[in-house]
């Protein structure tokens, strides 16, 4: 029972992540109709650069710089060159471009920092298990969990509330309108792809405690992020974080009983909700048009 | 369109052409700097993206999930020839059907999305092969690759065929015309105009009473049955297969191949493919950091030359 539970909450730790990437992936791609195969690229930036400059500014001033450092750079990115694809229709320019994107980032990691995994520095003071029953908890596990909720929070309310976000939600819906009444949608759009390559990078920094830091750890975070995007329900912010969260404790209470299967049980979830389902879990009808 | 010699020629001098380069490659590709076992894969990769094109070029779905039925094609082949029975035809033919029948069970997942939903569940189904291929180590070999299989000499009646490097180009060389022109012969048919209807304009075809979605699935098994054949001979190349073979990286460089060439041609996959191994060959043989220079040519394509290589020719010589 305890294993049970303690694989549990690693996969609840898992689901955190892969349902910032998806939030991230989310945004992106409802607003913006670019699936960011440079996501997972995205973190292992936020990551990287928040290990680089831990020395420096400690572990929580890394924490911020770090993911917003993602977000200036996917910023430029978009500015740069994602910008110049909005005017073609087919999304397959987007996706490759982002793909070839995806492995210069990946290269470059791996030339800058090396192909070994490095191991990110925790706070002493974090490290510690909570209770010596469930000494998988950790101080640092539980500010992982608090960060999320908070920024989720912190994102749902600035869409609902705020003009910027207002607009964003407008624009996932009808683009042209609110282009029509005088938003500049490139400077939404601009700011959207800044704020989900944000989550990628804070998705980057919290993991690096957890799991290290190796170049591919973007990939490997990359494929179950799509999954969570496509069984919460394409076009639904709160899908995706509970799709995220919902596949990281399958797989993590799979792990218990027959670990092989931990990641094929991922896309079998996500077979099962395509079959049942097909829209997402909380996917709206039209937009899968 | 006269039956002289000429307008013969006019007609099929590029096949022509094509089929006399592709039949004495051994005996040029050497004094080029390559090597017979880089036109076989170029041969087979060409095969993989121009069936995937099928699909992707000709019915306008964005599959990003390609490599799973080539790598389900490569295991197929592989453990054929490992568990079954020592037979390179019949190592073909299963990994092949394969291919084939993964697609065809998973095409209704898949037949009625569109566009980017279209890619992203593709992304995301071929993966779960990955996966299967990592973990069910005792089978597949896991994150090492299937190896211990070699491809068998071919019987036929009383003649023996060692396949030796060259010998074995010219069997993917007949493999890949025999799908060529079953490619050719599906889209000259009603089957292949309805297909690039759908393309051009899904909802019309609805409103005109087509069972769209059953033509979608049908290219959607059929890429995924000439990506397995090519699979298994990539797989009988090498007599080896990994999971890189099923990896979304690979489904990535089929579509860039295909663009690269030019996807509304029926040769611009084998142009793009072309050009796409030899300069991933070229490259990973001078720097470590190719992958940065590969992903380069990505963002320098997609930005600058959309319609790739045979795209830019044809509007050329045909101004619009």
């Amino acid at each position: 029972m305890e294993l049970l539970f303690f694989n549990a909450f690693n996969g609840l730790l898992q689901g955190v992540f892969y349902a910032l990437m998806a939030l991230g992936l989310a945004l992106i791609l409802s607003l913006s109709s670019v699936i960011n195969m440079a996501h997972g690229g995205f973190l292992v930036i936020g990551a990287y650069l928040a290990f680089t400059l831990t020395p420096y500014l400690g572990f929580w001033g890394a924490l911020v710089v770090g993911p917003l450092l993602a977000a200036g750079i996917g910023l430029a990115v978009e500015q740069t060159m994602i910008r110049r694809l909005y005017k073609r229709a087919d999304p397959l320019y987007s996706l490759l471009l982002t793909f070839g994107l995806a492995l210069i980032i990946q290269d470059l990691a791996r030339t800058i920092w090396g192909a070994q995994g490095l191991p990110a520095a925790v706070p002493s003071a974090l490290d510690q298990p909570l209770s010596t029953t469930f000494f998988f908890i950790t101080g640092y596990r539980v500010v992982i969990l608090a960060i999320t909720a908070a920024v989720a929070i912190g994102l749902y309310l600035f869409l609902r509330f705020s003009l910027i976000g207002i607009r964003i939600r407008a624009g996932t819906r009808d683009l042209e309108s609110v282009a029509a009444l005088g938003v500049n949608i490139y400077k939404l759009r601009a700011l959207n792809f800044g704020m989900g390559c944000f989550f990628a990078g804070l998705a980057g920094v919290l993991a690096s405690g957890i799991l290290g830091l190796t170049p591919p750890m973007g990939d490997s975070l990359l494929m179950p992020s799509f999954v969570a995007v496509i069984v919460g329900g394409v076009g639904s912010l709160g899908g995706a974080v509970l799709g995220g969260l919902l596949i990281g404790v399958a797989a993590g209470i799979t792990t218990t009983y027959y670990p092989a299967a931990s990641e094929a049980v991922i896309y079998f979830i996500m077979l099962v909700v395509l079959v049942i389902r097909p829209r997402g879990l909380m996917g709206k009808e039209s937009i899968f048009e | 369109m006269s039956d002289s010699a000429a307008g013969i020629i006019r007609r099929y001098g590029f096949l022509i052409l094509l089929w006399v380069a592709l039949a004495t490659l051994p005996w040029w590709i050497g004094r080029v700097g390559g090597y017979s076992a880089l036109g076989s894969k170029i041969l087979v990769y060409g095969l993989a993206t121009m069936g995937l094109n099928i699909l992707f070029g000709f019915t306008g779905g964005l599959s990003f999930g390609q490599a799973a039925y080539f790598g389900i094609g490569a295991y197929g082949a592989g453990m054929t020839l490992k568990y079954l029975a020592p037979s390179t035809p019949l190592a073909i033919l299963i990994g092949t059907l394969a291919g084939g029948l993964a697609a065809a069970i998973l095409g209704p997942l898949v037949m009625r999305r569109r566009g980017i939903y279209f890619a992203m569940i593709t992304i995301a189904i071929g993966q779960l092969f990955y996966f299967v291929a990592v973990r069910w180590d005792n089978v597949t070999g896991g994150e090492d690759g299937l190896a211990g299989f070699e491809r068998q000499p071919i019987h036929l009646g009383h003649f023996t065929v060692p396949l030796d490097q060259t010998r074995f180009y010219f069997l993917v060389l007949l493999c890949f015309t025999l799908a060529v022109i079953l490619m050719r012969g599906l889209l000259q048919s009603p089957l292949g105009h309805t297909w690039v209807a759908i393309r051009e304009n899904r909802r019309r075809m609805e409103f005109l009473g087509v069972r769209t979605d059953l033509y979608v699935w049908a290219s959607f098994a059929i890429a995924g049955l000439i990506t397995g054949l090519a699979g298994t001979l990539n797989a009988l190349l090498f007599n080896f297969t990994s999971p890189q073979d099923l990896h979304w990286i690979l489904s990535g460089d089929f579509v860039m191949m295909i663009v690269l060439g030019g996807m509304r041609n029926f040769w611009g996959p084998l142009v793009g493919t072309a050009i796409f191994v030899v300069a991933q060959d070229y490259l990973s043989s001078i720097t470590n950091n190719w992958m940065s220079f590969i992903g380069l040519i990505f963002i320098v394509i997609v930005l600058a030359f959309p319609k790739g290589l045979l795209g830019m020719v044809e509007r050329r010589a045909r101004p619009a």
